[in-house]
């Protein structure tokens, strides 16, 4: 299968197989005019098998969505043709608009204008909390 | 300008500099009695609870200042859809602080992001309530002079009991306390706190559902109703509920410098004929709120 390498854009890589569609949409890569390419189940040595997700865009990836639903994704800038820069993922302190609180008891239920915020209480065990009413993000 | 959404957030030095302007409140009321003067606090309950509206009426009016509000929410704004930001910045144009109570969780804390004035949470739903863990902590350092090294039982419905969880979690800040759960298995206190709290280095707990067996060993006895909601069943209610209610009898092998306390309204769970021990404070735990509330208000406007 053959893929057209992209000249100016964003290599999204090592994505848990599966996962590609959740962050396609996370993303908002749904709104994109561009070319965007969704591979899944590539051969990968490292993880058996991966998806990557290619966009045809210099567009500004919100590295923090990317690094709450798996810090371990690789994310490449392709300028040129060539690889210009590797960003690494780090669990965001807080993450906004992500996810939304499901506890029925919370503010946020009743107030839908208020932003979903969700803040890291453990990195240890990758835990976000609702502000609100410290719900754990399930 | 700061607010009161949530106990933890304050230091246990603040908490001791609370307790220490409560004291000095109680010891001498003529020195604070005109504080507040020209002040106004708001008192917005969007569900109602007379008993934590009157303490903070109370505690302003004996500071010398002045109050406002409303008392449930079809009486306020809220009934016609304003937003919490948009009721606390609209209200914080008339007062300089303003306590709310609202059955969602989580509310007071949206208030204070917009308001421009301090705001006091007084209960979000089954969540935080500081003021009453605060009225706590002052009554266990008026009975005992101190807040650490007791044993400290908590009896009743642990699982629901949100002043429970909160008094917990602020003690357990402390060193030298061991905690003595007393509870139905049906209403054992959540996982997560005996996992995040209890489980800390130098944390002692035990659990039980005989209150007798524990009793000599407390040095504070905190009471808690048991609900018959709180039961799958109504045969599992009555074989339960009696073995939770506190009577003279139940007292025999306590310590004579017992403080039992609880955090009222009482329905039956504290017989009446209790209240005259002298080791019953949860009239004066009543008291206290008022005070350590006035202590709040002080701070909090940034009164000297
Ligand atoms: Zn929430």
């Amino acid at each position: 299968m053959h893929i057209d390498s992209i000249k100016n854009g964003v290599v999204i890589d090592h994505i848990k197989a599966g996962k590609s569609m959740e962050i396609y949409y996370h993303l908002e890569l749904d709104k994109l005019d561009c070319t965007v390419a969704i591979i899944k189940n590539v051969h990968s040595k490292k993880m058996g098998s991966k998806d990557i997700i290619k966009i045809d865009s210099d567009m500004q990836v919100d590295l923090d969505v990317l690094g709450y639903i798996d810090s371990d994704i690789t994310v490449n800038i392709i300028k040129d043709g060539v690889l210009c820069e590797k960003k690494k993922l780090t669990l965001p302190e807080q993450i906004k608009d992500v996810i939304k609180c499901k506890n029925p008891r919370c503010i946020t239920t009743t107030e839908q204008d208020l932003p979903h915020v969700f803040k890291l209480t453990d990195p240890a065990t990758k835990t976000y909390r609702c502000i609100y009413c410290e719900a754990k993000a399930k | 300008m700061r607010s009161l959404i949530d106990i933890l957030s304050l230091s246990l030095d603040e908490i001791d500099e609370l307790i220490a302007v409560a004291e000095d409140i109680i010891a001498n009321p003529v020195k604070y009695r005109d504080k507040c003067r020209y002040k106004k606090l708001a008192t917005l309950f969007f569900e109602p609870s007379t008993r934590t509206r009157l303490s903070f009426e109370a505690a302003m009016y004996e500071l010398g200042g002045q109050v406002l509000g409303f008392s449930e929410a079809n009486s306020s704004s809220a009934a016609k859809g304003e937003s919490v930001a948009d009721t606390a910045r609209t209200v914080s144009c008339y007062a300089d602080i303003i306590a709310m109570r609202h059955p969602k969780e989580g509310a007071p804390l949206v208030a204070s992001m917009a308001s421009s004035v301090p705001i006091i949470n007084a209960g979000d739903g089954g969540h935080n309530h500081p003021t009453q863990t605060l009225t706590d902590l002052l009554t266990i350092k008026r009975e005992k002079g101190r807040l650490d090294n007791m044993t400290v039982g908590f009896c009743g419905d642990l699982k629901f009991g949100r002043t429970v969880h909160s008094l917990i979690e602020a003690l357990s800040r402390y060193t030298g306390i061991e905690f003595v759960l007393i509870s139905p298995e049906e209403l054992t206190l959540p996982g997560y706190l005996k996992k995040g709290i209890l489980s800390h280095d130098g944390m002692k707990y035990t659990e039980t559902t005989n209150l007798e067996e524990v009793m000599p060993k407390l040095d504070i006895l905190y009471m808690t109703r048991v609900q018959r909601e709180r039961f799958f069943n109504e045969e599992d209610y009555l074989r339960l509920k009696d073995s939770y209610i506190l009577t003279p009898e139940k007292l025999q092998n306590a310590k004579p410098d017992l403080a039992i306390l609880h955090p009222l309204p009482r329905v039956n769970e504290i017989h009446t004929s209790v209240d005259s021990d002298p080791r019953a404070c949860y009239f004066r735990q009543v008291l206290n709120g008022k005070f350590i509330r006035m202590a709040l208000i002080l701070k909090l406007l940034e009164v000297e």
